[in-house]
């Protein structure tokens, strides 16, 4: 991959929102070569999608219920731990999954509105599945920082003087 | 004794002119909703392993005195830095002095190298302090003036019909405050054989090195023959995003760096302990981040160079540093008068071109050392001003 085009995914991925134009002028090309550049690598799927980072906890009457959950699983002859991660991915509430290394296989990361939601979900849809050996359930408290982003960072405002030498 | 009264202030301090930033900082400090551009450091906050480092030292109780030329482990890591980064070669024990920013290396090396009348050429537009601190040594500063034409960049024959008789020292900086030239290895050979040529040693000031974006950076003492000439300055404040740190240091021959060390001894004793311990963490472990930080600000000079040039102030696309020096002589104001009314009437903070020299009349620095939101917002309320003037049109 070009070194131009890994630059607009790094702009991309920590500002969805920038400008066709504005990306233009910061990588020193034509507006139309970006326009196609991210029409390509859409295609490629190489960009997925184009999300938001939102502090929930920010927002009233919307509460938002996170827990990571470590998953052991009997892994398939043949399929290894794919089919059965496959399996859990397809559920809705599943936000992440992982396949970890040490002391259990699967990591997953689920939302859900309440915890009753959330047990609801271990309980009848994910300790049942035939390959899922056994599952510990940790609630999130507190989000301090997410995708390299700090949660009402108290850094945040310029410190510097307005105008200096 | 009345406030104003000032008769027991020297002579020479009364004679020194205040610098014309700080009337526009005042200015610029009353007012609401400013977004300045007129910040001459990084917008980035130090890194935080350079921090929790530096707290690390004060836990361990490391709040002494350190050695006068500063920490060896650090003069090491400095040395090993210059080597491996810019190829050239100082001994931590007695070629490096660590001082309190880059700023107080020029005013030890000036107060090293000149007796009272030697004349230094100084190429404007420059740095605010580098006149003032050339005249407190008891030199003399002698302008030579970088033109648009040129990209701002020094001509050897400028240099050349600058030297007199009196001549000791030339003064570079490169990449350059406020202009953001850079000179390249073929222009720093043509002034290296003038340095030659008239004996003359150069205090080049490399501050900005890490932030030269499109080529590979040379520094003036590895041209051939230069590095017994050259007092290399720089720091960690522009490229670490280190500006209250107050670090940086001096290298040179070791007959230099030992006279400066003599007087940084009596005046300063060290640079500070804690900033010290940040700054080794800097260098071993910093590295990365300060090409993450090189790479935003070029992209951010590439959006900020486009979009002056689009609304007819015209510039060039700066090597180095986070300043573009654009022109703003369509206008028919001077830069003062354009300054503080792109100030009232928009709230942006530029810094008026002529407070860096007589030569900076007709431009304005721009900082691009700013978040990319404030930047477009700048640019728009620019652009309004320039439309506001019929100098742009919408179209």
């Amino acid at each position: 991959m070009e070194a131009k085009e890994i630059e607009l995914l790094q702009l991309l991925e920590s500002n969805g929102r920038l400008s066709d134009e504005t990306i233009a002028s910061m990588i020193e090309l034509d507006k139309e070569e970006v326009t196609a550049m991210i029409e390509r690598l859409e295609n490629e799927c190489s960009i997925l999608g184009y999300s938001t980072l939102i502090n929930w906890a920010k927002v009233l009457n919307e509460e938002v219920v996170t827990a990571m959950i470590e998953v052991k699983v009997t892994p398939t002859r043949g399929k290894g731990f794919d089919q059965v991660a496959e399996r859990i991915y397809r559920f809705e509430e599943v936000k992440a999954l992982y396949l970890m290394s040490g002391g259990y296989d699967l990591s997953l990361t689920i939302e859900g509105n309440t915890m009753m939601e959330i047990s609801r979900f271990v309980s009848d849809k994910l300790s049942t599945l035939d390959s899922v050996v056994s599952t510990v359930t940790h609630f999130v408290l507190k989000k301090y920082k997410h995708d390299g982003v700090i949660f009402e960072d108290q850094q945040d405002t310029d410190k510097r003087m307005v105008v200096s030498p | 004794m009345t406030e104003s009264d000032n008769h027991f202030v020297a002579d020479h301090i009364q004679d020194l002119k205040p610098s014309g930033i700080r009337r526009f900082f005042d200015l610029a400090s009353q007012m609401d909703n400013v977004i300045s551009l007129g910040v001459g450091e990084p917008d980035f906050v130090t890194p935080w392993n350079v921090i929790e480092a530096s707290y690390h030292s004060l836990e361990q109780g490391y709040t002494a005195y350190t050695a006068n030329a500063g920490l060896f482990e650090l003069r090491e890591a400095v040395s090993n830095f210059l080597a491996t980064e810019y190829h050239v070669s100082y001994r931590a024990e007695d070629q490096l002095l660590i001082t309190v920013g880059a700023s107080q290396a020029i005013d030890v090396a000036f107060r090293a190298i000149l007796n009272p009348g030697e004349e230094v050429i100084v190429i404007e537009p420059s740095f605010v302090s580098y006149i003032p601190a050339i005249e407190l040594a008891g030199g003399k500063p002698v302008v030579v003036e970088a033109e648009e034409t040129f990209e701002f960049k020094v001509q050897k024959e400028q240099i050349e019909a600058a030297i007199t008789p009196n001549t000791k020292a030339i003064l570079l900086c490169s990449p350059n405050n406020p202009t953001g030239a850079s000179l390249d290895e073929q222009d720093l050979r043509a002034i290296a054989g003038v340095v030659k040529e008239h004996d003359l040693v150069v205090v080049s000031d490399e501050i900005y090195a890490d932030l030269l974006y499109d080529d590979v950076y040379t520094s003036f003492a590895s041209i051939d023959g230069m590095i017994d000439r050259t007092i290399l300055i720089s720091g960690f404040s522009k490229s670490f995003a280190m500006t209250g740190w107050r670090l940086g240091y001096a290298a040179g021959p070791a007959s230099i760096i030992k006279a400066m060390t003599k007087i940084h001894q009596y005046t300063i004793m060290c640079a500070p302990t804690m900033a010290q311990y940040g700054a080794l963490e800097a260098l071993k472990n910093g590295r990365v981040k300060v090409q993450e930080m090189k790479n935003s600000y070029r992209q951010r000079r590439n959006y900020v160079v486009k979009a002056l040039n689009d609304m007819g102030l015209t510039c060039h696309l700066p090597g180095g540093a986070f300043y573009v020096f654009p022109s703003i002589k369509a206008t028919g104001m001077t830069s003062e008068a354009f300054a503080e009314a792109l100030l009232e009437d928009q709230r942006v903070a530029v810094v008026p071109g002529n407070v860096f020299g007589a030569s900076g009349e007709g431009y304005i620095r721009c900082s691009y050392a700013a978040s990319m939101k404030q930047l477009a917002e700048a640019m728009k309320r620019m652009r309004e001003f320039m439309k506001k003037m019929n100098l742009v049109d919408e179209s």
